[in-house]
């Protein structure tokens, strides 16, 4: 489904807008796609260009200018729900393709873009055969894009919100140790939970005994390098502590570790390269 | 000459959480210094085909040829090491294959791959990529990528369209403009860095860089280098972490010694005892 927008004035809808073209000119002019006739208008005001299920805006040099979420811009990034305003006209800027639809085995499968054809935004043809003819001659970019080796709508599943939360998992995420992993919600995992609980390190033996750490870090290691190390990874399960190097491996509750990682629970002892420290949640 | 001694070499490959077919192939060499990892397209199992096809041909032919010709060898042509030519033959020679394949066999038309293959030799690698699939290179503190997609993405950021900041809201991160076995000929980039002692290099499918940020992995092979087999299991259990929505492959290998060309007779003999 190709993105849409929504013109509005005082709040009362007077159209809906599909980008279908590759660019959508706004302005007061009758020639422009969505003509806007207002003074406030400049004659060619702004302009969208859509490449498959991205679109941006750019003021082409209006007298008023055109504002984005309240701010003026030259050249902007549509997302879905951005509000243009063009004087007291206001385009809101909807793209579901993210939102909805698509089983999560149409997500983001790799495609070949090839130049040459019509472009056909969010409405790829299935992979069909004899489609290997035309031999590319200029950039995609340059060229109108077309998709070759398809498959019908992919959608992402992902919302464009969910992708740095993801990036930055090791900083924000607390997930509390009981919840499994979901195949079905596949984001589940990296967006932050506020009943998560972040565990620490203390160390009971040796020079250092007393000290605490908090294991905020998706990795955090332990021990001497090129003695022995251990490290405790912080993952959306809880948290889970894997020999790293050493001819020794880690020991928990008494217990000498083998190669796998190993689930850590609340007040485990572990003792490392001859330290030992407890594991325990905060509250 | 053997690399073994010189080259730590890592590997992992996983289908991922939402996948059921794992469509990415690794290959890998320690001893001829080669690393090889494909991320095939294309429908049913064609995709697998296409990337097993292009880890396999190229690996084989290039374990025989490198046998036969030093890679440090400049080639009197063109003052390149003969490494970028056999690369280049070879790539294409795989190019062929899929081609053929997909055009012969309705089952695997349309069926294609992305690349990203190395061979180390005389303190240098030489990289060469089509499509998405990445080489980084950790040293020291520095994690950086060393290879540039050729998809639609990377082309929009290099015309100034979109900043690399917002292409991490991109809808359209899944299309690449070059692909191998698509058309009758491929042109794959290729480009020759020199490598140093410690230096650790990923080579990954768009799996991994897409659910895991540069942040997290140069983070992770920081701090696990010291296991690669460990690190290269971390990587794709984070991006399984953050959803798994696509196979993930990762090779890594780390130089733990110098393995400069033998040159003189001296070193020649130094080269044959080790």
């Amino acid at each position: 489904m190709a993105a849409k927008l929504i013109l509005s004035m005082d709040g009362l809808v007077l159209k809906e807008i599909t980008l279908t073209k590759e660019r959508t000119t706004i302005g007061r002019k009758p020639h422009n796609d969505i003509q806007i006739d207002n003074l406030a208008v400049s004659g060619e005001h702004a302009v969208i260009v859509t490449i498959l299920n991205d679109s941006f805006l750019e003021d082409l040099g209006s007298t008023n200018g055109t504002l984005v979420n309240g701010q003026p811009i030259k050249k902007h990034f549509l997302q879905s729900n951005d509000v243009v305003e063009l004087g007291k006209y206001k385009l809101k800027y909807l793209n579901d393709q993210g939102a909805k639809g698509a089983s999560p085995l149409d997500f983001e499968k790799t495609m070949v873009l090839r130049p040459g054809a019509t472009p056909k935004p969010a409405e790829a043809p299935i992979s069909k055969p004899g489609i290997s003819q035309t031999v590319p001659t200029m950039p995609a970019s340059q060229a109108a894009p077309a998709l070759s080796t398809t498959q019908p709508n992919a959608k992402p599943l992902v919302t464009s919100q969910a992708v740095p939360t993801a990036g930055t998992s090791h900083q924000t995420v607390h997930v509390s140790a009981s919840q499994p992993i979901s195949t079905s919600q596949p984001m589940s995992t990296s967006q932050p939970v506020a009943t998560g609980k972040v565990a620490a390190i203390q160390i009971l033996s040796g020079a250092s005994a007393g000290r605490e750490m908090e294991l905020t870090k998706a990795l955090t290691t332990l021990g001497k390098p090129g003695v022995q190390v251990a490290v405790i990874t912080k993952r959306p399960q809880g948290y889970f502590i894997t020999h790293v190097e050493g001819t020794n491996f880690p020991i928990v509750n008494g217990r000498v570790l083998d190669a796998q990682a190993h689930p850590l629970s609340d007040h485990d002892i572990v003792e490392l390269a001859g330290v030992k420290m407890e594991f325990f949640y905060k509250t | 000459m053997n690399l073994s001694q010189a080259l730590e070499i890592a590997s992992c490959t996983d289908p991922g959480i939402v996948r059921s077919h794992n469509e990415d192939s690794v290959a890998a060499d320690a001893a001829k210094g080669l690393v090889v990892l494909a991320d095939g397209m294309g429908g049913y199992n064609a995709g697998e085909v296409a990337s097993g096809m292009a880890t396999t041909v190229i690996t084989t032919e290039l374990q025989h040829l490198l046998e036969e010709t030093p890679p440090y060898k400049l080639e009197p042509a063109s003052g390149t090491p003969y490494a970028e030519k056999l690369m280049r033959e070879q790539i294409a020679k795989a190019n062929t294959s899929i081609y053929q394949a997909a055009q012969s066999q309705p089952q695997y038309s349309g069926m294609g791959t992305t690349l990203v293959a190395a061979v180390f030799y005389d303190n240098k690698v030489t990289v060469a990529h089509i499509g998405d699939s990445r080489l980084y290179r950790l040293r020291g503190e520095a994690f950086e990528q060393l290879t540039r997609d050729h998809s639609l993405l990377q082309e929009q950021i290099d015309s100034g369209m979109i900043t690399p900041e917002q292409a991490k809201f991109s809808q359209n991160k899944n299309l690449v403009t070059r692909a191998l076995g698509i058309d009758p000929t491929v042109e794959p980039e290729i480009h020759c860095h020199a490598t140093q002692l410690g230096d650790v290099y990923l080579l990954c499918s768009d799996g991994l860089n897409d659910m895991v940020s540069d942040e997290d992995v140069g983070m992770t092979l920081q701090t696990l280098s010291a296991n690669l087999r460990l690190a290269a299991q971390q990587l794709v259990q984070m991006a399984n972490d953050n959803g798994g929505r696509d196979n993930v492959s990762v090779i890594l290998v780390r130089v733990v010694r110098d393995y400069a060309a033998p040159k003189g007779w001296l070193s020649r003999i130094v080269s044959w005892l080790r």
